[in-house]
């Protein structure tokens, strides 16, 4: 069937397309996350798709919604390998079922489906989970340790599932600090960052494969942006926004500041930047909004990282700029034609 | 050859599809049988019959005459006899039916005598428009505004510069492609008599770069009038909507035209290339407008070209001669694939502002149901008019009309480059097409409930006046009346007093003894 009236021309590009570029672009940080955490993410990411299809059948059958288009539009698939390569590699199975069927029940369908929610659906399972199970949510293997002994995926298989390996070994033995949480401590305890970096938890610039898997995910996002399937403006906003205001604080207190590079390339800076602020439905859709949007969570994400009361602010700041998209919107609206004087 | 000025924000690169119907050059269709005239074929009133049923006509009579001054004649396109001046079915996105004038052609196509006016600069301007307006001549790229009223700057504006649209940034459409590369000396006579109308001496002919031989064929031309010192060509960056109004002066000029205004406020007059042929046609050779060049093509159409067709020439012949295949179901496009509409059959005519019937688009726009708006912000970026389709949708849709007014949704200039780039396929023109009209008709609707209500308003008051009155008369009858009565109760008083002095003084009658 022909749609009968005009444009009778249309592009290519849908919104199903959209979703398996992004998540085309996500295959090379995922490799390094696999190289540098071992293989738990590919079971999360597993468990975790499969829980995203399932609890959105589930809604769109509640909500008498058509199942086809919604379940092959990707979205869910997108926020289901989003939300896993966020959370630790190794969190038990009930952390991703929890964040999953919360992520779309509540943060998605409760608010009207794909296009309507305000949140971004994965951030507000992980901080939903980051407030309630802090210790699952931050408990990281140091890739370091991970380097002289690797992880199998049957050993992933049975700490993810069971909590512990078969010879008795509980994750928590394993674990350690990220490199975000270990630089904010110990700058809390009055140590240089010039020094704390020195420590084997650290690479050259940030944590030790933390900052090759930034890098991964942020030649996606450029790919991303080649496919213009997002544009420039966050990303580049909200990395400017970060940078500016550590290598402020950088200049200003050397012995109190990590570097900027140690922040743009740790935790979660380069996912967020350009997978995660950049999702159309919750970030501010004009170029102006874009701007002041991205530099929003670069800063947020600064002053939470520094001042707050958690390693990484990414999440955070993300939602709490999701908070005030329509007043960016409205206030940013580029002038019409004709309103100009000539 | 001069350079744009301007460009303007969105717009898309389409894929031109042009080739297709630019292999042959202009062939005449044949004369039909039958012409179908609507009395209507321009923007304002209707024209009205000045010719009965049973009445021959000439080529170039005129069978209807301009009513009120938004409004132009209508001519006979061919010899022959009114048959009917009744309803039919007239090529419009609703499919209605409105008066037309019926001719059974002769088939002798014999003209009427033509006034021809050799020197057009011994004319005054008025005298000029009033031809070109008895010519019955409109806007050809689509819009059918009439021509002489744009000719007209009035006495409080000086145009600037004149430009002529030869931009034809819709695909498939090559009608003023065609006329550029064949006809161009008949523009430029066009061009001259506008220039000398309007008092102007700049003037700029805007073509898009996908046109070489347009062009060059156009610089030839100029090149033989070498007073022609201040006309020049300009060649524009092909991209969708250039050949829109507003969009091509930002292009042209780098200026806008100011919101809710036209562009004579910024000294500009715009005409399409095809109308200042026909101008050109009605002072130089006194032909008034009964044909034009339309564009047949599509992938269903096998000869695909451009014919002068005849106003009234019923569509289905044109297609038949070109050997269209139409598909079921598939869209039957007058004018272009962004803006054109779907015709409700083809058993219609072809009228003044025909400027191509499309059969058959690549990658035609297939009725999926769309999915939702994810906020992505294309529509945004594609916007000539730097709008935001995605807010104006939502609150479209919401039927929240304020809204849709706050963020500009009368600047929209239903281009379709939004719909078009939408990743979720939503109608979004149709959406501000909707709200548009719902919005004209609440401002209708308002306006006579305005009017309702002042009447009653009215009638109240006068109704509490006549009652105030009403009730003043009556306290002032009853006053007169209490007042008479007081005197003809003091009168019958007195009076009854001097009878009863009377009495005393007098002895009773027989009367008094009586009671």
């Amino acid at each position: 069937m022909f749609r009968l009236s005009p444009p009778f021309l249309s592009g290519t590009r849908r919104v199903t397309l959209h979703m398996m570029q992004l998540l085309l672009a996500l295959v090379p940080a995922l490799i390094a996350l696999v190289f540098f955490f071992g293989p738990g993410v590919l079971i999360n990411i597993s468990l975790a798709v499969v829980t995203a299809l399932a609890t959105e059948a589930v809604m769109l059958k509640l909500r008498h919604r058509p199942l086809k288009p919604f379940l092959t539009d990707g979205s869910a698939i997108v926020t289901a390998v989003l939300f896993a390569m966020a959370i630790p590699p190794l969190s038990p199975w009930w952390i991703t079922v929890v964040g999953i069927v919360f992520a779309i029940v509540f943060a998605k369908h409760l608010f009207g489906g794909l296009g309507y929610n305000p949140f971004n659906p994965a951030m507000v399972a992980y901080v939903l989970l980051l407030l309630s199970f802090p210790l699952e949510m931050t408990t990281w293997l140091p890739a370091a340790a991970l380097a002289e002994q690797a992880l199998t995926f049957g050993s992933a298989f049975e700490l993810i599932f069971n909590g512990q390996l078969a010879n008795g070994a509980a994750i928590d033995t394993l674990s350690g600090a990220t490199p975000l949480d270990a630089m904010k401590t110990q700058i809390g305890l009055a140590q240089l960052p010039n020094f704390i970096i020195e420590q084997p938890l650290f690479g050259i610039f940030g944590g030790l494969g933390w900052e090759w898997i930034n890098i991964w995910f942020a030649i996606g996002g450029l790919y991303l942006m080649y496919q213009r399937v997002i544009s420039w403006h966050i990303p580049v906003a909200m990395l400017t926004g970060l940078l500016t205001i550590s290598a402020i604080t950088y200049l200003i207190s050397p012995e109190s500041a990590a570097s900027p590079l140690f922040h743009l390339l740790s935790g979660g800076t380069m996912i967020g930047a350009f997978f995660i602020a950049t999702d159309p439905v919750t970030a501010t859709t004009t170029i102006k909004g874009r701007l002041i949007f991205g530099a929003g969570v670069g800063l947020l994400t600064y002053i939470i990282r520094a001042w707050g009361g958690y390693p990484d602010g990414i999440a955070f700041a993300i939602l709490l700029m999701n908070m005030l998209v329509p007043l960016i919107d409205y206030y940013t609206q580029p002038k019409v034609y004709g309103s100009l004087k000539s | 050859m001069s350079q744009p000025l301007g460009s303007f924000p969105g717009g898309l690169k389409l894929a031109g599809q042009k080739k297709r119907s630019t292999q042959t050059p202009i062939r005449k269709m044949p004369l039909s049988e039958q012409l179908i005239l609507p009395l209507q074929q321009h923007i304002g009133s209707a024209a009205v019959p000045i010719v009965k049923v049973g009445d021959k006509v000439l080529k170039g009579q005129r069978i209807a005459t301009p009513n009120g001054h938004v409004s132009v004649a209508l001519h006979a396109p061919s010899s022959g006899i009114v048959t009917a001046i009744e309803d039919k079915p007239i090529p419009h996105p609703s499919g209605l039916s409105a008066p037309c004038i019926i001719i059974e052609t002769d088939g002798e196509d014999q003209w009427i005598e033509r006034k021809v006016t050799a020197d057009f600069t011994q004319c005054t301007d008025h005298d000029v428009r009033q031809i070109i307006r008895d010519a019955g001549i409109v806007g050809l790229g689509g819009a059918g505004f009439p021509s002489f009223i744009k000719l007209n700057p009035g006495i409080h504006h000086h145009v600037d510069t004149l430009i002529l649209n030869g931009a034809e940034c819709e695909p498939y459409i090559t009608c003023d492609d065609m006329l550029l590369r064949e006809r161009s000396q008949g523009i430029l006579d066009g061009i001259e008599i506008m220039q000398h109308a309007l008092r102007v001496n700049n003037c700029v002919i805007a073509i898009e770069d996908n046109k070489p031989e347009a062009i060059s064929a156009m610089e030839l031309a100029l090149a033989s009038r070498s007073h022609l010192t201040s006309t020049s060509v300009m060649v524009i960056p092909t991209r969708y909507p250039t050949g829109s109004e507003k969009q091509l002066i930002q292009v042209v000029t780098g200026k806008q035209v100011p919101k809710s205004g036209l562009p004579i406020d910024i000294g500009i007059v715009l005409h399409n290339v095809g109308t200042a042929y026909a101008v050109g046609r009605a002072i130089k050779h006194g032909e008034p407008l009964i044909s034009r060049i339309v564009t047949v093509t599509g992938t269903d159409v096998k000869h695909a070209g451009n014919f002068e067709t005849l106003f009234g020439t019923p569509i289905h012949e044109l297609l038949s001669f070109c050997e269209t295949k139409r598909q079921q179901d598939e869209p039957f496009i007058q004018g272009g694939p962004m803006m054109g509409y779907n015709l409700a059959g083809d058993n219609l005519p072809v009228t003044k502002t025909a400027n191509c019937i499309l059969v058959g688009v690549d990658n035609a726009t297939q009725a999926n149901d769309p999915l939702p708006c994810i906020r992505c912000g294309d529509c945004a970026a594609a916007c000539p008019v730097s709008l935001l389709p995605q807010q104006l949708y939502w609150h479209s849709r919401a039927k929240d009309l304020e809204k849709t007014q706050e963020y500009n949704l009368f600047d929209c200039i239903e281009c379709g480059c939004c719909s078009y780039v939408c990743p979720s396929e939503i109608p979004l023109v149709q959406y501000f097409r909707f709200a548009k009209t719902e919005t004209m008709n609440q401002e209708q609707e308002r306006k006579k409930s305005d009017a309702a209500r002042i009447r009653h308003e009215n009638r109240q008051e006068r109704q509490e006046r006549e009652r105030v009155e009403k009730a003043e008369k009556q306290r002032k009858r009853k006053a007169a009346l209490a007042a008479t009565k007081a005197a003809k109760a003091k009168k019958d008083a007195e009076l009854a007093a001097a009878e009863a002095a009377k009495d005393s003084s007098e002895p009773a009658t027989d009367n008094d003894a009586e009671k």
